[in-house]
């Protein structure tokens, strides 16, 4: 069975991944992520039934520090990377629809 | 100027850690010579391989001088000291630009260093720059790079492997002695391969990632590329051991690496990971064959295995690996650091910073990992990929219940032209068909340069080993660099060889 993703789905994907797609790169990245689908298709089919799935290489738990102050990077190393900031926080373009 | 490869003439001192340490501890070398020559070689020759992002000569010099005043006061520089070390640009360094090879965070200096930074840096190691890599360590030749690939060395017409290729040619090249780089599929291990130097993926956890910025999560784990065994075993050394600073990091001791070099392989089991075989090229499997006869002859007892279930973690890779990172690069949304370009609102900014700031690999995976998290594939990719994931670790410890070590090809292929596969994301995809499984399983690995091919390219035999197993997998590293081809090993002049 070949995998095709069509381009209505990748521009979607593209929508959840907040990735700016034009129409042409929608028509290569379907191609090219069927194909990429396609040979994951094995795994699909494989039967592992009962099977329980692996997320971590560790037997982990939660690692819990001691709940105590202690230093951290200061406010200005933290916004110093920032592309923008404004009165001591980032600032961001507007984030809902209305008009002021 | 040498007219071959091998080890050019009058460098040998600075193609090995261990003796350029014990000759600055001594007094006999001065960091600051080890300094400046390095920086010279770079400065002439680097422009052509391009294994820098950028280089910290005045850092260099300034740690040098400290190293250098440290002896004369009798005081210990540290086992690595006046090493030249060269630096993954994925691995935070503060107040230094660390790219990830991307525009996205071109020109952004992280606030505070990586663990793995700050234990070299103790160990008087002297820090060159920051290497060149596939964008956010996604590739297998260092071609997906925003700066433009690095040549292989060997030859400058081919790649150097990825995503650490900078890393592994830095050090093929004699422009470090050590180099870190991080491996989530296979990115330390092949570009050593087709480079000719040592590279080790250490179990997951033994190695701090805090700092090292993060691809997937559970896959990825910080290890050292050297020219020889005994040196990448001294920096793995260093850089291992429990880091608070991330709670994926063992506790408990590390184990005795350096040590493991001396006990040979009387009786240590070998496996030959049958199924690989059928994949990899003549010479590659060559390698592997005549690196079993190499162990046997060493006293450790060969059987061929049956893991096919091992050749099912390309695919489930493919899936896990674009998931984590498609939660992994979220962080990139014109907020915080690094690129932002504007639009009308949040999510036209983020998705116009995202669409400018990552290269066509990163933004495949980041959809391909969006979509098969997304709701009604979960299940059938995802979920369906981690219950590979199991098999794999299961079929592993079928083999290990009988023997100590595994052994197989390295990488499919010697090292490739450039530009051969940067058309069919497939086909690269396949240079990591034999390093992922050991990443899905948080097993060590190690790539250990061991023949030449019949244009002269070096060719790796890889070990595998079980979870902290590292000293079983130095130990028949060791036996195999001993019986391998001579001039199988870095450093080279570029082009020197075909």
């Amino acid at each position: 069975m070949a995998v095709e993703l069509t381009v209505a789905e990748v521009r979607h994907v593209a929508r959840l991944a907040r990735l700016e797609l034009s129409a042409e790169e929608s028509v290569h990245v379907a191609g090219q992520l069927s194909a990429i689908l396609d040979h994951v298709e094995a795994v699909r089919a494989l039967d592992l039934e009962g099977i329980p799935a692996t997320s971590h290489p560790l037997e982990l738990v939660n690692v819990l520090r001691a709940d105590e102050v202690r230093p951290c990077l200061t406010r200005e190393e933290v916004l110093g990377g920032a592309p923008a900031v404004e009165d001591g926080r980032f600032a961001v373009p507007r984030i809902l629809g209305e008009t002021p | 100027m040498s007219g071959a490869g091998g080890p050019r003439p009058g460098a040998e001192g600075l193609s090995d850690a261990a003796s350029i340490a014990s000759r600055v501890r001594s007094g006999e070398l001065r960091a600051a010579d080890v300094a400046e020559q390095v920086l010279g070689d770079v400065e002439s020759r680097d422009a052509e391989l391009h294994c820098f992002n950028l280089v910290t000569g005045e850092a260099m010099r300034a740690a040098a001088a400290e190293v250098d005043r440290l002896v004369a006061t009798g005081a210990d520089p540290g086992p690595l000291a006046g090493v030249p070390v060269a630096l993954k640009d994925n691995l935070c360094t503060k107040g230094v630009p660390t790219t990830c090879s991307s525009r996205m965070l071109e020109g952004w200096s992280p606030p505070y260093d990586a663990t793995v930074v700050r234990r070299l840096v103790a160990a008087g190691a002297l820090v060159v720059g920051k290497t060149n890599l596939d964008e956010f360590a996604m590739g297998s030749s260092t071609e997906n790079s925003a700066f433009g690939p690095t040549r292989n060395p060997w030859d400058t017409g081919r790649v150097p492997g990825g995503s650490s290729g900078g890393s592994a040619a830095a050090v093929a090249a004699g422009f470090a002695a050590l180099a870190l780089g991080s491996d989530t599929g296979g990115s330390i291990r092949q570009p050593a391969a087709l480079c000719g130097v040592v590279g080790i993926k250490p179990t997951y956890g033994l190695v701090s990632r805090y700092g090292l910025v993060a691809f997937a999560s559970s896959l990825d784990q910080v290890g050292p590329f050297a020219t020889t065994v005994a040196d990448a075993a001294l920096l793995l050394e260093t850089i291992a051991g429990h880091d608070e600073m991330d709670s994926t990091s063992l506790g408990g001791p590390v184990p005795r690496l350096t040590e493991a070099l001396r006990s040979g392989v009387d009786g240590l089991r070998v496996g030959v990971v049958r199924d690989f075989l059928a994949d990899a090229s003549a010479d590659c499997v060559a390698a592997v064959r005549n690196g079993a006869d190499v162990l046997s002859r060493a006293g450790a007892s060969v059987e061929d295995v049956a893991l096919p279930e091992l050749l099912h973690g390309l695919s489930a890779y493919y899936l896990i690996a674009p998931a984590e990172a498609s939660s992994n690069l979220a962080r990139y949304d014109g907020v915080r650091y690094g690129l932002r370009v504007d639009g009308e609102d949040v999510e036209q900014m983020n998705a116009r910073t995202r669409a400018a700031g990552f290269g066509p690999e990163v933004r495949r995976r980041i959809m391909l990992g969006t979509y098969v998290l997304s709701a009604g594939y979960y299940d059938a990719y995802y979920a369906q990929a981690q219950r590979v994931r199991t098999l794999v670790a299961r079929a592993f410890a079928r083999a290990y219940e009988h023997v100590d070590v595994l052994l197989a090809p390295t990488a499919p292929s010697v090292a490739f032209p450039l530009g051969a596969k940067t058309e069919d994301p497939l086909e690269m995809y396949l240079a990591d068909l034999f390093t992922i499984p050991s990443n899905l399983a948080g097993h060590p690995a190690m790539s250990v340069p061991f023949a030449l091919d019949g244009q002269g390219l070096p060719v790796g035999v890889q070990v595998l080993a079980p979870a902290l197993g590292e000293v079983a997998m130095l130990r028949a590293g060791v036996a195999l660099e001993s019986g391998a081809t001579p001039g199988a090993r870095g450093p080279v002049r570029p082009g020197a060889v075909v």
